[in-house]
């Protein structure tokens, strides 16, 4: 088998399945309904826990989950949203009180909070979130981490009012 | 021929002491270093007891479903016939008990993941698979205990039986395989295709499939 020929074939691959990713990425906010609400996922609301406290920190910290709010249809960010995350980390497990807490998005609709570090649970690395604040539809979450060892997990979230 | 393990004989065949003491010393082995990697992983130190226990139930679980086929089939050296059956009953029950310390363990760490599991709408794809191999463990302990009552119909009941056996083998090794838990993953990997091998030598060896026409035409 000739070594360059494949270089060549897997470059132009990679090539074309890049500019398709480019292209979808730029026509999806360009559609006439606009940016879809996004949908709670399977499992989000497991050991959710509601009313948990906007904390500084989750613990110790070391990991951080990130993400985004924003407003359904126009995508216009949402600002001084509060977010819940729970996890089960090298601090707890997630029915654990102190493995809940809550952040507010800011001006630009993000939001970061640091927590302890995120442990495979029930099979796979998982972090869950919560807006359940009632101005908008209520929305669970629960992002995968791509590897056990990753220091950071993100969730975005689109929202529709309620 | 060459006899090999794949095909001699099946009953009143002679066993050598050094092959009796390989088949052995290899299965306990693939046990004593899945077990020591489980008991080891780094995960538990972010465990409460209860969920190591489940976790651990688990494994030991699986464990059991590698003797299964080995004892019914009189594959164990010292363990033929009679005493391999005997042995595949009790070994039976430890399977079922273990299925139910994993599942009650689980749902004592954790209700809604287990309570999403039972009810096929977890949103992780190995819950299901092993929510299948449950209760294909507990209908083939039913039959089981039912065998002596079905009478003539034995070889219903062997077909049942052992077809119950294949979706608990295809069940838990695609329940295993999935989750990133305390298991080691070439160990987890090495057991279940020792499971898949075993039950599939022994279905093989008895010919299931040819109960299944002769059942037919009756």
């Amino acid at each position: 088998m000739n070594i360059r020929s494949l270089t060549r074939r897997g470059m132009m691959a990679g090539g074309t399945a890049a500019l398709g990713l480019l292209g979808s990425g730029l026509i999806v906010p360009a559609r006439a309904k606009g940016v879809a609400p996004t949908p709670s996922m399977r499992g989000g609301s497991n050991n959710y826990r509601p009313g948990a406290p906007i904390v500084e920190r989750i613990g110790g910290g070391g990991f951080w989950m990130t993400g985004s709010v924003r407003r359904a249809g126009d995508g216009a960010p949402l600002a001084g949203q509060r977010i819940q995350i729970w996890a089960h980390t090298t601090e707890g497990h997630e029915r654990d009180w102190h493995s809940h807490g809550a952040t507010l998005t800011d001006a630009n609709g993000e939001f970061r909070l640091e927590m302890p570090q995120i442990v495979p649970a029930f099979g796979q690395p998982h972090g869950h979130l919560a807006y359940d604040s009632g101005e908008f539809k209520t929305v669970f979450l629960r992002p995968i981490m791509a590897n056990a060892g990753d220091t950071s997990l993100s969730a975005h979230f689109v929202l529709e009012p309620a | 021929m060459r006899i090999s393990f794949w095909n001699r004989p099946e009953p009143g065949w002679q066993v050598s002491g050094l092959r009796a003491a390989l088949i052995w010393g290899g299965l306990i082995a693939a046990v004593l270093v899945t077990c020591w990697y489980a008991l080891s992983s780094p995960l538990l130190q972010w465990r409460d007891p209860i969920y190591i226990l489940a976790g651990f139930a688990g494994v030991v679980g699986m464990v059991l479903l590698l003797l299964q086929p080995l004892l019914v089939g009189g594959l164990l050296p010292g363990l033929e016939a009679l005493r391999g059956r005997r042995a595949h009953q009790v070994i039976g029950l430890a399977l079922v008990l273990s299925v139910l310390v994993h599942v009650i363990g689980l749902w004592m760490t954790s209700p809604p993941d287990v309570i999403d599991a039972l009810l096929f709408v977890s949103p992780t794809p190995f819950s299901d698979w092993g929510v299948i191999a449950m209760w294909a463990v507990f209908g083939a302990a039913v039959l089981a205990i039912l065998r002596r009552r079905m009478g003539s119909r034995l070889r219903l009941w062997r077909i049942a039986h052992t077809g119950l056996a294949v979706v608990i083998v295809i069940g838990t090794v695609l329940h295993a395989v999935q989750i990133q838990g305390t298991m080691e993953t070439v160990s987890k990997w090495v057991l279940a295709a020792l499971i898949v091998m075993a039950l599939g030598r022994v279905v093989a060896a008895r010919r299931v499939w040819a109960l299944l026409s002769a059942s037919k035409s009756r």
